[in-house]
Parts: structure tokens; sequence; C-alpha cells
């Protein structure tokens, strides 16, 4: 009895061993060494919060590589005079809780000088408080969420949340919008249903869709709700299609959009599937997103902007793939907006030390550049002035931008 | 009326799925009282063998769903059985005597230890990989309801692997060695059953059908990841409780009640398609406290 209570507790051990192992292998550095530069005065670290296992990872890993990409760059330019850069890319697996982990890591850390992330705007919401409480400045390439920048009450009473907290890429309350005019006026389809995921991106896209279908004459015939680890959408489909929608607006990420577009049409139920940047991914299509289904995203497509050219070259030489994804252009303008500030803020050559924490977090905020979404700068509550939207659609089996612009009301 | 039928049709279909992983969970208890929960990762394994078989064929060969589609069921269902042959003789074996709970912990411990695995040795594995698209497309539409081909072959399958498990433990040999080891594994052992080459076997059992369960699912919705094992394997044991473990018929009809609540209770309930766990579990609790042993199960014996 003894000898095999010892053995289940080794086999337990062992285990939790294997577990362990595979949970701290994470950490990966970036960054090569700055050539002929002066580092004399050592390193600094840009951090990366984003999901680099699990379902986005495709986007995630977009996000860390042209981090990685931008601050290869500032070495190789001797942008910061006496440091040379590295990225500490954190793995956030989508998860608010280990976003939280994430964030706090990179946190105690005193040479982590800015955070390029989130990819959610559920995991944002873990993050930024704590990067606040270090004086971090966070710039995400990312969250599309507005409350993030300006709170609940984002459209009558806006007030700065986090002073922390940049974004480079435009926000749902016009994103929503954008579609919603897009799918009523342009595409023709009165009837929209709605099926979301229940996390903050999702919910908040959709409800910004819907007011705007409805000021436009749309209805919306139903919404639904599926759970993130779902498989099986039929019973959804059955419900949604017996009230004849035009068109399905899916709140919610490309892993669940995906299967749920193709099981829409076994099911029968052959209408477009609409989304925000999150079902605007290869992996969409390949995981069952049709033809004719829609998606916007944020910024102009990249690769048909003057100033994205060079990044997608630079970064076809360092990877050798172009697997930047939907944020990589962004991801690699957050960067570089951490990394100006940064210079502005050790001018004159000074060190770096906590007290730099105050007058960084401005430099950031004052950032103006061109980077390769466009010109990058933040308004008052941390948002980018960049408020560019692209409307995607599924043609002969990828992603064709079909229109460009700004949202006008 | 046609939402009801569809909805009806959507709900078989999942109970077909449920249904063959259940089967699992419940000959291993009837046999060695242990709750398996490692047999959810089982299903998942076997749904990856199935796709690196087909990425393993030649080119050509892909091509042709007839060659196709079979072997990826044999190599679903071999990757399935040599993952629970190597599980039963590593993990529970050597715990044969021990207290019931340490073969749980144990269950729990492979269960993570097989889904981490999957996660960091098959290629581009952290996120959902698409299934190839061998299985026949289409619908079968029977008046309003549609049908995808792949689930009428899901339930014909899962119909057709129970009513062949269940005259095979009545009426074969082995099956007679299975049953006397489930009812009193001492005095089987007096009468000459060999208790390891039954347990093996009701392993293997399992493991085939979780295999073709694996293949099916993929085909089905297209796409697999890691997570599909432990949301299922929660459905397949709930069913197996549900119907009583242990009773073969139990887990079919448990695992076929938990499909129509779910697609039924998104329907109709309150909280539509939000809320449709929560009725499985009520159901569940409802049963459990007026009929612990389940709708078709026995009472627990006591051992001597």
């Amino acid at each position: 009895m003894r000898k095999h209570s010892v053995k289940s507790a080794a086999i337990v051990g062992a285990s939790l061993l294997v577990l362990a192992a595979c949970g701290s292998n994470k950490t990966e550095g970036g960054g090569t060494s700055g050539g002929s530069c002066d580092t004399s005065k050592g390193t600094l670290t840009v951090g990366v919060v984003a999901p680099l296992s699990g379902n986005l990872s495709a986007l995630g890993i977009g996000i860390k590589q042209s981090a990685e990409l931008a601050v290869d760059e500032a070495n190789k330019k001797c942008t910061v005079p006496g440091f040379k850069l590295t990225v500490s890319a954190q793995d956030d697996e989508a998860n608010p809780a280990k976003g939280a982990q994430a964030a706090t890591k990179l946190s105690t850390d005193p040479n982590v000088v800015g955070v390029v992330g989130t990819l959610n705007s559920s995991v944002a919401q873990t993050v930024q408080p704590i990067l606040r409480d270090k004086k971090i400045p966070q710039v995400s390439p990312a969250n599309t969420n507005p409350s993030l920048t300006r709170g609940n009450d984002f459209l009558t009473a806006p007030k700065r949340q986090f002073d922390n907290y940049f974004r480079v890429c435009t926000t749902d309350d016009l994103q929503g919008p954008y579609a919603a005019n897009y799918l009523v006026e342009k595409a023709g389809k009165k009837k929209i249903a709605i099926i979301t995921d229940g996390k903050t991106y999702g919910e908040g896209l959709a409800a910004e869709l819907s007011k705007q279908v409805t000021k436009k004459g749309g209805t919306i015939v139903g919404s639904e709700k599926v759970g993130e680890k779902d498989t099986d959408f039929s019973g959804v489909i059955s419900k949604i299609k017996a009230l004849g929608p035009e068109a399905v607006y899916y709140g919610g990420e490309y892993p669940v959009a995906g299967p749920l577009s193709k099981q829409m049409k076994d099911n029968g139920l052959d209408v477009p599937l609409m989304g925000g940047d999150g079902i605007y991914d290869g992996k969409f299509i390949e995981l069952g997103g049709k033809e004719g289904d829609l998606a916007t995203s944020v910024g102009a497509p990249t690769e048909s902007l003057a100033t994205a050219k060079a990044f997608v070259e630079a970064y076809k030489a360092k990877f050798g793939k172009e697997d930047y994804a939907a944020y990589g252009a962004f991801s690699y303008d957050a960067a570089n907006a951490i990394i100006g500030g940064l210079a502005k803020t050790l001018e004159g050559g000074s060190a770096w030390d906590d007290s730099k924490r105050d007058s960084m977090l401005t430099n950031v905020g004052s950032y103006s550049g061109s980077g390769a979404t466009g010109a990058i700068k933040f308004d008052q509550y941390g948002d980018s002035t960049n408020k560019v939207l692209t409307v995607y659609q599924v043609t002969g089996g990828k992603w064709k931008d079909v229109q460009t612009g700004e949202f006008t009301g | 009326m046609s939402v009801l039928l569809q909805q009806l049709a959507n709900g078989v279909i999942q109970g077909a799925l449920i249904a063959l992983i259940a089967l699992g969970y419940t000959m291993v208890y009837g046999i060695i009282q242990l709750i398996n929960f490692a047999h959810g990762e089982v299903f998942m394994v076997a749904s990856y063998g199935g796709l690196a078989t087909f990425t393993l064929l030649p080119d050509d060969l892909k091509k042709s769903p007839a060659v196709a589609l079979p072997l990826m069921f044999v190599g679903g269902i071999v990757v399935a059985v040599v993952v629970a042959v190597i599980m039963e003789r590593f993990a529970y074996r050597p715990l044969r005597g021990a207290p019931r709970l340490a073969p749980l912990i144990t269950a729990l411990g492979v269960s993570v230890f097989l889904q981490e695995a999957v996660r960091v040795w098959y290629p581009n594995a952290t996120s959902n990989l698409p299934y190839p698209k061998v299985f026949p497309e289409g619908n079968l539409t029977l008046g309003s309801v549609n049908i995808a081909w792949t689930g009428v072959l899901l339930v014909a399958l899962s119909v057709g692997l129970s009513v062949i498990l269940q005259t095979y433990i009545n009426k074969s040999r082995m099956g007679r060695a299975m049953r006397a080891t489930a009812q009193d594994p001492d005095t089987a052992k007096l009468m000459g059953v060999n208790p390891d080459r039954v347990i093996v076997l009701t392993f293997i059992i399992g493991a085939v059908l979780a295999g073709v369960a694996g293949v099916m699912f993929g085909g089905y919705l297209n796409n697999i990841n890691i997570d599909m094992g432990f949301q299922n394997g929660i459905f397949a044991f709930t069913a197996a409780v549900l119907g009583g473990v242990g009773s073969i018929r139990g887990a079919v009809i448990g695992a076929f009640i938990i499909g129509l609540i779910k697609t039924l209770s998104g329907q109709y309930m309150p909280g539509g398609t939000q809320y449709d766990y929560v009725w499985i579990f009520v159901v569940l609790i409802l049963v459990l406290v007026f009929r612990p042993q389940g709708l078709f199960g026995e009472p627990e014996r006591v051992r001597a």
C-alpha cells in the first residue's frame, strides 16, 4: 500500500514538473547587437505582451516580431545613444489573468522602458493598472475597445482613464458604425443577426454596430452568444436562421468565426458573415471562412500604403515570411513610439533610472512620426489620431480590400 | 415547427459524438471503477492522429477520398489505441491496488500531459488546425431540415458501433469475461479470467470508439484544437453519469439527452444559447439527487 502511494505521488509530481517546464519556457529575447553603436550604458528593454501561444498566436507572433524589427532597426541606427535595446516578449495566452502576470513580470524589471501590447481589449483591462502603478507607457497596436481610453461613457462624457496608455489603432465606436454603413448602404443588407463571444471586444463592437444599423434603417433580427471554446454551432445557427437574416455580424475573433462561417453554410444559412479586426486574418479563411465574408480592420491595407512598403520589405528580409498579420505594422509603429519617446527622454546622454519615467510618459504622449500605418500621433485620451478603417472581403480564398476611409456618420 | 425539427436533428448529431466518447468512460468505470479523465484527451489525440496520417499521405492519394478517409480512420484509431495502452500500462496498472483517489488524480495528470504534449510537439498545434476536406460535402435535406452528410455519417457510426459493442459484450467469450470481471474481479480470476487482459481490452475498445469520434469530429466541424478533448470529455463524462456509469445503454442514451438539452434549451429557454450548458448541468443535478445511480445504473455494490 505504502509503496503505491509513494509511486502515485511520484507520478503526480512528475506530471507537475512537466507542466512547470512547459510553463516557464516562454520568454524569448529579441534584437541583435547594435553593431557599431556605443552601448556603454547598458541595455534597456521594450516589453511585449501578446498571445504567443493559443488560438490567437498568429496575431500575437506578428505583434512580437514586428516590435523586434523596430528595436533591431533602432539598434542599427543608434536611435538611443549609449544603450542597446532588447525585446522581452511575454505570452498572455489571450487570457486576462495571464496578462496580469506578464505585466507584473515586466513592471518589476527596472530596465523596461515601455510595453507594446496587448492584442485583446479584455487583457488590456488587467494590464493597464499594473503598468500605470510603475509609470510604464503601454502602447497597444490592437485594442479597439473605446472604454480603455475614454471610460464607459466614451460617447457622452469621455474621460482619460490611464495616463500611461496609448494606442496606434482606431476604436470600435468608429469601427462598428463603419461596418454598419457598409452592410446597410453598400451591401444592401437590411436584416442583420448578431452573434458575440461575450468578451469585452466583441460585445463592444457589436453594440456599436447595432446602434448604427438601426439608425440607417436596418433591423437587428436577433442576437445570440456563443462560448469561446464551443465547437458545434448548429444550435445557434438554426435559431438565427429561422429569423431570416441577410447577413450575420460576429463580434469576436477568427478561431470561432471561421468554423462558424463554415457551419452556417453547412446548415443552409448561406449569407455573408461579417466581423471586425479580430477576424481579419488568413487563418479565418483556413478555418472555414467562405467567399463573400466581410471584415473591417483598422488602418489602410498594409500592402497598399507607401509608408508601409519599407516595413514589409524589412520584415520579409528579417523573418523570411510575410506573417506580420493584422497588427504587425501597428506593432512596429507602437514600438517606434516608445523608442522615439525614450530617445527624447535620454537626450543629452543622461542615464536611465526611475526618475525618468515621468518625462518618458510625456514624451511618448507627444510623440509624432510617420510610421508604417501613416501619421502616428496621440490625442488627449491616448487614442490615435489616425482614424482610417478598411473593409475587406474574402475573394478567391484571400482577403481583398474593398473600401478604405474614415467614419463620417 | 421546422425550427424544432432542425434543433432536434442538431441535438442528435451532437449526442452521437458525445456517445462515442461516453462509451469509453462508462466501460472503463464498469471494469475498474476508474473515471478515466484522460479519455477526452485520447479522443483529441486521435483527431490529430487522423490529421497527421493525411499530412503524410502522398499527394495523389490525398485527392481520392475513398482511400484517404479510411486511412485517416485507421491512423486516428491506431494513435488512440497506442496512447490508451501505454496510459493503462504505465499510469494506471501500477496503481491497481491503490486507493481510488490515486488513479483518479493520475488520470487528471495524464490528461494535462497529453494536451501539453500535443501542443508542444505537434507542428502548429498552438492554434486551431483545419481538417482536410476529404469528407462528403453537402447536405441531406428532409423538408425544411438540413443535415450535413458528415452529421448523418456520425450518427450512423455512433449507433452502429454501440449496437455492435453491446452485442459483443453480451454474446462473445471475451465479453463474458469482461462482465465477470466487472461483477467480481477476484472470483473471475479464480475462474481463469486474466484481469489484466480484460482491462487492456476495455481500454482498447474505448480508444477505438474515441478514435472514430476524433476523426469524425474533425470532418464534421472542419477544424480541431487541443481543448476539444476537455470540452467534449466533460460532456461525455456527464452523459455517462446521467445514464448510470457502467451501463453501455445508459451512456448512449445519456449522450443523446445531453445533445438534445443543449440545442433545445438554446432555442427555447430564457437566456438562449448563452446558457445552454447551464441546463445540461441542472438536469444532471436533478438526476443525481433523485436517482444517484443514474438512469440505467445499478445501485453501488458493496464489495467483499
